[in-house]
């Protein structure tokens, strides 16, 4: 006997998604994955100027904004690359806005849209000891100094939404579900201390945003050719953008090794059932987040694991992507490269056993990819090329008693995410910001270049693509426009995103997607409360408007 | 090379860890009331207002990006916790919720009931209508039912962003879906609207702070938009404005002197008590041009920006 459980909508998630799953016996023998959104952004960027693309392209996202706009200069850029090299200066402040992107939306999703599928509030407040709270924390992490005095605080500011009657957003969670008793009410009160706190401390590291693109969401700075901002400073200027900016990297890097990644250690320590559940079998990284050269060293490098054979990283070639329409809400049958993609809806009804989406389902090789922190961190590790990552990865491994093969999981998801977090933050703090203001310091140079002119090219018709890291995984837009007569106008613009190849449905040949294969096996224990399905979906960080643009 | 300061970061720049500095609030109630246009002896009556009652909210989520919800979150301090957990009661919002599937539709249709008439319903994103709304569905509904079964039952709409209010991107020339602000869906349906791609979050609390002093929303131009946010344009308030060798933007494509916000005023991403920083910045602060996000259909006006020669190459200054 199965039975089917629908969530729809999943929150605390970006964009409109529904997930139905079929349970038999106590565990999920199937799943969909549905997006239930479509806005054409694709059809939408045809006729425009390629150069004003980006302003569009950041739409896709509000959450990862900067990503979708910078990844669609690059593929202009990539289309003219011959006529002009991007400014050293404006490759040291893409990076910084990246890196900023990341690291914010990273603490963002794990505090907003994850803490509350591992903490129970009402756990949190039936905490009684302020002075066993203390000693928990210091025992997370011996940097936190927070007294019994501020916990009780906590514990009386829960206490009196709970107590109002008016429960906000936290009314009707899966409250007092057995699965939320792994963790003790003292560590219970302080995650929810450290979810409060995080909602502030957002604010503040996106500011990064706010001093180099003028605004957050949705910053403005960005160029073919370069950035806007104008390099040349006086002193004054100077130091006072150092100081914004160092201040800001360390606060968020002071936040990332006290909170978040403690964080993260004891939810893995206190969830080992989830180490063994969630996991995919392929993932995918196209390389980057930044450009550590004008030479095009990566980041993250770039690669593909199949199997979880995590030894064996395989190269990435572009002409083996292809989107799958099969069962998804698209006229045509092929499955296409995204070079020569088309986006033409047809929405026949939600018939599971039909077609029952709006993402397409991208495949590499052929196959199913997982893609996001997880394979940026198991690529970076299985190469061994990337000394932190590999440090930091053995750390988080022998401090939580995880074996490499753990990291396939939920669990191993969510502390991919923390681990490369905390790796970015390190680079922002410690060369970026440096390497930038060294260069644009009045004392010692004048090279303010931060963007170039050029004139589009000759050619008739130009084409080009960018494959590139968002916070959610691997991206790439494709463009093609006619150039001719100084009036240049797209003629196909395709983007395959992150959740796009996490979420997407089952393909031409019935395969599954990577979260409908990742759902398989998990233990549901109370139909009308599948808190375990939403773990494992939310530990993919989903962004559906994006998805499916 | 510069000394390197790392790791002396100011000890006052450490995030508050417990509860609310009254500095830090008295600090944005005297932000909004600037917003306002109100003087000082407002400020005690503001932070007041935000004390006291918790009026409910609805916060619907159509077709958009998401930007407009972030953009709340982001430059709200000391306020975000503070609003979602405290000052109002924020009964739905998909993005922030705990709750999911049917117990989440459950408190939309529970604070549709209890609070009818009563509940401000604030919308983020434009509505499909074309093929009977099948572009967007939620919970199995058209996202276009959803508004009209619940923005009829609300004190007040508020279309928060240029999605909701005007249709914004989702509506932009090659729209397939049939993508319509919430205003123009619902057939005329009356809507405060705070247009901007995303909006200032400002002006939002601002527009609840008007409601909780007065009891009453503030006074609108021709197009639904707060006029003590949108009653003049970007460019009479520009830095840059009075002095041509400030690099004005006109000639690069900048779209301020057409664009009714407060931008140039406010500024984004406020309070950062960064040593050195301005309360906020704004595009104009990075040589960006406005793109003119307030105001209707901007995305199809024309290029964004004057590309013959004259935005690429703006390292140097322009006259006049
Ligand atoms: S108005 Fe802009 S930021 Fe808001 S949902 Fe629409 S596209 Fe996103
Ligand atoms: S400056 Fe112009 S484009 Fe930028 S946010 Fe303001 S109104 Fe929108």
């Amino acid at each position: 006997m199965s039975s089917k459980i629908v969530i729809d909508p999943i929150t605390r998630i970006e964009g409109h998604l529904r997930v139905e799953t079929e349970v038999a016996d106590g565990q999920v023998i199937k799943a969909w994955s549905t997006g239930t959104l479509f806005r054409g952004i694709e059809p939408i960027l045809k006729n425009r100027d390629p150069r004003d693309a980006w302003m569009i392209t950041q739409r896709v996202c509000g959450v990862c904004t900067y990503v979708h706009g910078i990844t669609s200069i690059r593929a202009v850029e990539n289309s003219i690359d011959s006529f002009f090299t991007v400014p050293e200066n404006a490759r040291i402040i893409r990076n910084l806005l990246g890196g900023a992107q990341f690291v914010h939306d990273h603490i963002v999703h794990f505090y907003a849209l994850h803490l509350l599928d591992w903490v129970d509030v009402t756990r949190a407040i039936a905490a009684t000891d302020m002075d066993a709270v203390v000693t928990a924390d210091q025992a997370i992490s011996s940097s936190r100094t927070r007294d019994a005095a501020f916990f009780a605080d906590v514990k009386q500011r829960l206490s009196d939404i709970a107590g109002s009657g008016q429960l906000g957003p936290l009314a009707n969670g899966y409250w007092g579900h057995s699965g939320y008793t792994n963790l003790s009410p003292e560590l219970s009160l302080i995650m929810m201390a450290d979810y409060l706190d995080a909602l502030r401390i957002q604010t503040r590291i996106i500011k990064i945003h706010a001093l180099l693109g003028g605004k957050n969401p949705h910053p403005q700075s960005m160029l073919i050719g370069g950035v806007s901002l104008d390099l040349a400073m006086d002193e004054s200027q100077w130091s006072a953008l150092y100081s914004d900016l160092n201040n800001l990297c360390y606060e968020a890097k002071t936040f990332v090794d006290t909170f978040y990644l403690p964080d993260v250690a004891v939810i893995a320590s206190a969830y080992p059932e989830y180490r063994a559940i969630g996991g995919t079998d392929n993932l995918l990284c196209f390389g980057g987040v930044a450009d550590l050269s004008s030479a095009g060293d990566l980041m993250f490098p770039r690669g593909a694991i199949f199997n979880r054979a995590t030894g064996s990283v395989q190269a990435v070639n572009e002409a083996a992507i292809t989107e799958h329409v099969a069962r998804s809400w698209y006229a045509g049958s092929a499955a296409l490269n995204p070079a020569s993609g088309a986006t033409a809806p047809s929405y026949t009804g939600l018939d599971l056993d039909e077609k029952y989406s709006w993402l397409k389902a991208p495949r590499y090789n052929g196959q199913p990819m997982e893609v996001g922190p997880l394979a940026r961190v198991m690529v970076a590790y299985g190469l061994g090329a990337v000394p932190a990552i590999t440090q930091l990865v053995g750390d988080f491994l022998a401090n939580t008693g995880m074996a490499l093969s753990d990291m396939y999981s939920t669990i191993g998801r969510t502390a991919a995410r923390a681990i490369e977090t905390k790796f970015i933050i390190d680079s922002m703090y410690a060369d970026w910001v440096n390497e930038l203001m060294n260069r644009i310091n009045p004392q010692f140079t004048t090279d303010t270049v931060g963007r170039v002119g050029f004139t589009l090219p000759p050619q008739p018709t130009c084409s080009g693509s960018f494959l590139t890291e968002a916070p959610r995984g691997a991206l790439g837009h494709w463009v093609s426009y006619s150039s001719g007569g100084g009036n240049p106008q797209i003629v196909n613009y395709q983007m395959v995103v992150p959740s796009t190849w996490n979420f997407g449905p089952r393909d031409l040949s019935d395969v599954a997607g990577p979260v409908e294969q990742a759902l398989i096996g998990t233990p549901v224990v109370n139909q009308q409360q599948p808190l375990e399905v939403l773990r494992t979906v939310h530990s993919f960080d989903p962004c559906i408007a994006c998805a499916v643009h | 090379m510069h000394e390197d300061n790392r790791g002396e970061a100011d000890l006052d720049f450490a995030p508050p860890r417990k509860g609310i500095s009254r500095r830090d609030f008295l600090k944005y109630c005297g932000l909004v009331a600037a917003a306002l246009g109100l003087d000082a002896t407002f400020i005690p009556r503001i932070a007041q207002a935000w004390g006291g009652t918790r009026p409910p909210i609805i916060w619907l989520q159509f077709a958009e990006c998401t930007g407009c919800t972030e953009s709340f979150l982001r430059s709200t301090n000391p306020f975000l916790d503070d609003i979602i957990f405290g000052a109002a009661s924020l009964e739905y919002h998909e993005t922030l919720m705990a709750p999911s599937g049917q117990n989440a539709t459950q408190n939309l249709l529970n604070a549709a009931a209890n609070y009818r008439g009563q509940f401000i319903c604030i919308c983020e994103g434009a509505i499909p209508t074309a093929d009977n709304g099948v572009y967007g569905m939620i919970g199995g509904k058209t996202m276009l039912q959803i508004a009209k079964d619940i923005c009829p039952k609300a004190k007040a709409v508020i279309s928060f962003g240029a999605c909701a209010s005007f249709g914004g991107v989702a509506a932009a020339n090659g729209n397939l879906t049939g993508a319509r602000g919430v205003h123009k869906a619902l057939g005329g349906y009356p809507t405060i609207n705070i247009p901007g791609c995303p909006p200032n979050p400002i002006t939002l609390v601002a527009t609840l702070t008007t409601y909780l002093l007065n009891g009453s929303f503030p006074p609108l131009d021709g197009y639904g938009r707060p006029l003590f946010a949108y009653g003049t344009t970007n460019h009479e308030n520009c830095e840059r404005k009075l002095s041509c060798s400030a690099k004005c933007l006109y000639y690069y494509g900048c779209r301020g002197r057409t664009t009714y916000n407060n931008c140039s005023l406010v500024k984004f991403n406020n309070i950062v008590n960064t040593p050195g920083s301005p309360d906020g910045c704004w595009p104009v602060q990075v040589n960006a041009p406005c793109y003119g996000c307030s105001e209707p259909r901007f995305w199809d006006r024309s290029n964004f920006f004057l590309y013959n020669g004259h935005y690429i190459n703006a390292c140097e200054p322009v006259g006049p």
